[in-house]
Order: structure tokens, then C-alpha cells, then sequence
């Protein structure tokens, strides 16, 4: 049986074409998607991500605990509602999960997690915690609505609980302020500035409601896929699983090597990697001619090497195709795909491809 | 509820076939395929000239989300594709039926395109879906 979010109603009765997500009925657009992602690029847009996994952490050594689980540093944070993103390894250094953790207080943390990932996650978290003397609790009476966009801001303030709506106003980039069971964190996974607020579920339709009436745009899974990919986001289960390494997926800019006493989980891996050399690196690509990149289509270096394309779909503020890719470390800037038996010429990029509604690659 | 014009012939797979003349017959997607679909970004259209049989893979549309094949709805030989589709595939999700068509084919055999679905027949098979 299907999962439904607390807004499934408000998804079918605005029409939205609903797709099973990791086992949960989700809208994938309202109407036009690509209409949706440029309502998110130039003005606001709104996303219920309540399927994904909110998990409260608590206990007098959770920092320790949460240092050794994950592979960014949480010492890092020291103000109170800090946000970081990170990953959770396995010993092999191989990514169990990305996620964004949120300080609250010194024995207090939050985490969010993927949906398609929760059990295992869940457990993972759990076995550790134990250690630890850490309480965990997952949240699941919370909703969740990310609104995305420049005017995302300005719009969901006047939406949200008078109590809150001051400091979040006054948030910066990747911090967060709660009161009660309202939590509203300045973070987002589309390139643009927004919100993602997590609420009682009873009370996530009145918001929803509330939003649209401001004038925040309705999108689906599909319109989210395409501005996170623009945005040079990774997707977990596409461009990292169990069986790549942060090095290998364009994420170790969130291994935190310092203080390099600190152990965690899959570090003496990363390291060894990181000695030996990784074959592999993560790069942008962007399709010279017509086509659209998918993944796992195979991508061929001037040296005839082989690597593999992860995420790849249409830009819709490019109209061009672009993708996020797997490629030898040796790979030039000029490579091509193969597309339907067909080889393509692309070129490697930089990600991200836009943000904050500007292209951040050279077209030409 | 989507638009199936009762003067075509369709497929199972989403097809429909319009009978232009004695032997030759224009191709394309139905509305509720498109409908499905979403918005086109991108179609690959067969060569002119090339000889299909009935099920053979022969075009390729693509939206924002997935790649979706077009399959020969009856055998035939292709001897036009609507070009237009390279700069405007969004054309299939306007006007399916009209300038939205995808390739037209020759020496089509009648009783094959009699064997097809008429309208009402496929609307059963989409409600079945």
C-alpha cells in the first residue's frame, strides 16, 4: 500500500499526474513542469518533500556521535539552528546516504534523510546511537514544503505563524529557527534562495493553501529533478550510492579531513583513496547539438576511456541537454556520448549550470 | 479526457495511423500519449526510406522526464517525416493529430490498417490501463 503525504489531497485536487516514489504517491507535475521550474528560477515555487525522513537526535554525547557518523564535521556548527550537509558512509567509504543535519542545542540534533533510503538509514543511525546513549526519534506526524524561488522568501513570510515569522525573516543561508513544531530552515535543493519549513502534518494543508494564495506556484518531482540538476545537485541512488566514494561523486568539498584526529565511519577508506588516486571524477556535461542525456548512457574520451553519465536530462533555462557524469580522471574537455547507438559531441563543465536564475556555463 | 478522433486508427501502444490515400498513411501519437508524456523536448525521427515492419521501434520522443519509443503501427516504407519536429517538438503535444504527425509511410497493405483499433476499441484499452 502507497504512502500519502498530509497534502495528498490538495495534489489531486489541483489535478496533479501522481507517480509512486519510494513507495509513495507523489505528485510528479500539476501541469506544465516546464513551466513549474522556470515559476521556481524567476518568482516562487512550492514542493511537498513531507516524504522524506525527519529524525531527532538527543543525548549528552550526540555531537561526539553524530562526529563519528558522519563525513562533514558537526563541530563545525556552533550556532544554535546551523545547518551542514553532508554524508553518511559505510566503512568503505561508499555513500549510505546524503542528508542535512541541523544543530539545535547542545544535546539535540535534527536530521533529514532520503525517503527511498529511510530503513536503512533508520537503521544504520540506530545501531550507532546505541554507543552512544543517543535517543532517536523518527518524525513522522511532520510535513514538510520546500518554497524555492527569489520572491520564495518574501511570499512564505507572511504565510508562516506570526511567532516565527521574524526570524524568518532574519535567517541566513543554511541556518534555521523553530517555534514549537515549527521549523523553518533556510535551505533548499533547487539553486535558488527559499525555505523548507516542517510542520505538524495536520497543519501542512492551511500552509499549502496559504502559499498558493500568495501567489507560490504548485510543482511537482519533475520540475525538482530538472532545477536540482541545473544547480549541480546530486541525487542519491543516481549520481552516489554504497558502491561510490564522495571523491568519486563531486562531493569532497564535504569531507571534513580536519581535525584530523577525528574518526569517522569510512574515513581510513577515504583516505587511502584519496593516497591512491581516484580513477574516476564527477563532472558536469553539456550536449553540443540536439539529443537529451539520460543516465547511464556511456560517455568516450578522446582516448577511447570509458565513464558513465548519472543524472542527465533537458535544461529548461539552458534549452540545451546537460547531465552530471562519471569520466576517466584523464578526461579532456571534449568527450563524446553515445545516444541510441549514435556518438554525440559534449563538453565538460563546471556544475553548477545555473544559479539563482543565472547560466553559470559558457554555451558557446 | 483525452481526444481520440473517430476517423483514425490506433495501437495498443499509442499510435495512431490516418489513411491519406489507397496505399499511404500518416503516423503519429495519440493525445492521451502525450498527455502522458509531457511536455516534448525532443524527437528522433526514422530515416526516409526505411522499410518497417509492424512493431518495429522507428522514432523516439522524449520529454523533460524519459525517452519513449514510437512503434510501426503496419508494415511499410517511409517516405516523409515531419522535420518541423526538430525545431518545434512541443507541435506533438499542440496538435497530435495534425501538425504534430510524425512520418508517413507507403505501400501500407489495406487489410493490415483494417486490423488496426478503431476509436472505440482504444478508448477501451486506455480505460483498462
Amino acid at each position: 500500500m502507497a504512502q500519502r503525504t498530509p497534502l495528498f489531497e490538495q495534489h489531486q485536487a489541483a489535478g496533479a499526474r501522481i507517480v509512486d516514489f519510494a513507495g509513495w504517491e507523489m505528485p510528479v507535475r500539476y501541469g506544465s513542469q516546464i513551466d513549474e521550474h522556470h515559476a521556481v528560477r524567476r518568482d516562487a515555487g512550492m514542493f511537498d518533500v513531507s516524504h522524506m525522513t525527519v529524525v531527532d537526535l538527543a543525548g549528552d554525547r550526540v555531537r561526539e556521535y553524530l562526529q563519528y557518523l558522519l563525513a562533514n564535521d558537526v563541530g563545525r556548527l556552533r550556532t544554535a539552528g546551523k545547518a551542514l550537509y553532508t554524508c553518511m558512509l559505510n566503512e568503505d567509504g561508499g555513500v549510505i546516504d546524503d542528508l542535512i543535519v541541523y544543530f539545535l542545542d547542545d544535546t539535540h540534533y535534527r536530521v533529514v534523510v532520503n525517503a527511498a533510503t529511510r530503513d536503512k538509514d533508520l537503521a544504520w543511525i540506530g545501531e550507532h546511537a546505541k554507543v552512544f546513549g543517543v535517543g532517536v526519534t523518527e518524525r513522522d506526524d511532520l510535513a514538510m514544503i520546500a518554497v524555492q524561488g527569489p520572491q520564495a522568501r518574501e511570499r512564505a513570510v507572511g504565510c508562516l505563524p506570526p511567532a516565527i515569522a521574524d526570524a524568518a525573516r532574519d535567517l541566513k543561508p543554511f541556518s534555521a529557527a523553530a517555534h514549537g513544531e515549527v521549523f523553518v530552515g533556510r535551505t533548499g535543493y533547487t539553486g535558488e534562495d527559499g525555505f523548507e519549513i516542517i510542520l505538524p502534518g495536520d497543519d501542512a494543508p492551511a500552509l499549502w493553501q496559504a502559499l498558493s494564495a500568495a501567489g507560490v506556484t504548485p510543482c511537482g518531482l519533475g520540475a525538482r529533478d530538472t532545477l536540482r540538476l541545473e544547480a549541480g545537485l546530486n541525487l542519491y541512488g543516481q549520481d552516489m550510492d554504497e558502491s561510490t566514494s564522495p571523491l568519486e561523486s563531486g562531493l569532497g568539498w564535504t569531507i571534513a579531513w580536519e581535525p584530523v584526529d577525528r574518526d569517522f565511519i569510512g574515513r581510513q577508506a577515504l583516505e587511502q583513496q584519496k593516497a591512491d588516486g581516484a580513477p574516476y571524477r564527477f563532472t558536469g556535461l553539456l550536449l553540443e547539438g540536439r539529443g537529451v542525456l539520460r543516465a547511464h548512457q556511456t560517455v568516450i574520451t578522446v582516448d577511447g576511456e570509458e565513464g558513465e553519465i548519472t543524472s542527465g536530462t533537458f535544461s529548461p533555462t539552458l534549452e540545451r541537454s546537460i547531465a552530471l557524469a562519471r569520466v576517466p580522471v584523464g578526461t579532456g574537455e571534449r568527450c563524446e556520448v553515445e545516444i541510441r547507438g549514435r556518438r554525440l559531441p559534449v563538453r565538460c563543465v563546471r556544475p553548477p549550470f545555473v544559479r539563482n536564475g543565472e547560466i553559470k556555463i559558457n554555451l558557446d | 479526457m483525452s481526444d481520440i478522433p473517430g476517423d483514425l486508427r490506433y495501437t495498443k501502444s499509442h499510435e495512431w495511423v490516418r489513411q491519406d490515400d489507397d496505399d499511404r498513411v500518416t503516423v503519429g501519437i495519440t493525445d492521451h500519449a502525450q498527455g502522458a508524456l509531457g511536455e516534448l523536448v525532443y524527437v528522433e525521427l526514422p530515416e526516409v526510406g526505411m522499410e518497417l515492419s509492424a512493431g518495429d521501434a522507428c522514432a523516439v520522443v522524449e520529454s523533460v522526464k524519459a525517452a519513449s519509443d514510437v512503434y510501426a503501427p503496419l508494415e511499410g516504407v517511409v517516405v516523409e517525416v515531419n522535420d518541423a519536429l526538430a525545431d518545434r517538438p512541443e507541435l506533438v503535444n499542440e496538435q497530435p493529430y495534425d501538425d504534430g504527425w510524425i512520418m508517413r509511410l507507403e505501400q501500407v497493405d489495406e487489410d493490415e490498417l483494417a486490423g488496426l483499433l478503431d476509436a472505440d476499441t482504444y478508448l477501451e484499452t486506455l480505460e483498462d490501463e
